[in-house]
């Protein structure tokens, strides 16, 4: 999985990239289904690589040549930066292994009606306000997307009428 | 849990994938590389609120909530951004938009 992370962020060619992410998604989904969150799993299946996967191949085809090879950034940018993930990395880990964390031994299944009931639930932490949120959210994103992306036609028709 | 994995390999993986994440997102020069990288450190992140919410806190299920959240948000961002993308190459393309700074025009 980490190999396939820096696999995406430094090849070259912009569709293998985005199939590596693709397996990284995957294999966050493995982790998801290993800890017995089956839902979130499910969900991160098909949100992430059926959707979001789709849609940025769909924009790369569009917007680029598959052959076309990237511009990459100059070596002493990317050491740089790597040097600074890398002191960034150590101080995460180094605040990490000095918690003590209590770890709580279970075994628990989750079901989807627990998932369910607690993002309607009107009581005392439930998730039905922000679940509508995310709705309103959602469709004002889509929404959005649409007239961003047929704006231009959209205004000239205007003009004509 | 997953037994035989403590809670320190777990969160050890999960800033590994968003340093990589970071590291792309600085290094790229590309719009939807840089959303690729956007989408690491929302993974990296989501996993952590869902192991915490296992190891720590089994009872309840905030963590599972807010990662659904983190999804679902994420992908409205992406929507946007694609469609940004492409009507930001529709628009300049005679040029060819490879470069981030081409969007100051």
């Amino acid at each position: 999985m980490i190999v396939s992370a820096i696999a995406s962020v430094t090849s070259r060619q912009m569709l293998r990239s985005v199939i590596y992410l693709l397996f990284v998604l995957i294999g966050v989904a493995g982790i998801y289904f290993l800890i017995d969150y089956n839902f979130l799993a499910a969900v991160q299946l098909t949100v992430y690589a059926g959707g979001i996967i789709v849609l940025v191949i769909f924009s790369v085809l569009l917007v680029h040549h598959i052959e076309m090879e990237l511009e990459m950034a100059k070596l002493s940018k990317k050491l740089l930066t790597g040097l600074v993930c890398l002191i960034g990395l150590g101080v995460f880990l180094s605040v990490i292994y000095s918690t003590n964390f209590t770890v709580v031994e279970n075994s628990k299944t989750t079901d989807v009606s627990d998932i369910g009931m607690g993002l309607l639930s009107y009581e005392a932490g439930g998730f039905i306000l922000p679940f509508e949120v995310i709705s309103i959210l959602l469709l004002a994103a889509m929404i959005g997307a649409i007239i961003i992306g047929k704006g231009d036609k959209l205004t000239k028709n205007d003009d004509t009428l | 849990m997953i037994a035989g994995i403590s809670i320190y390999e777990i969160f050890t993986l999960t800033s590994i994938l968003f340093f990589i994440g970071i590291y792309g997102f600085i290094t790229r020069k590309n719009l939807i590389s840089i959303l690729i990288s956007l989408e690491l450190i929302l993974n990296a992140s989501a996993i952590n609120f869902v192991v915490i919410n296992k190891y720590l806190y089994p009872d309840v299920l905030q963590g599972v909530f807010f990662s659904i959240f983190i999804i679902a948000v994420a992908a409205a961002e992406t929507a946007l951004a694609v469609a940004i993308i492409i009507n930001l190459y529709r628009q300049i393309s005679s040029v060819e938009v490879k470069d981030t700074e081409i969007m100051k025009y």
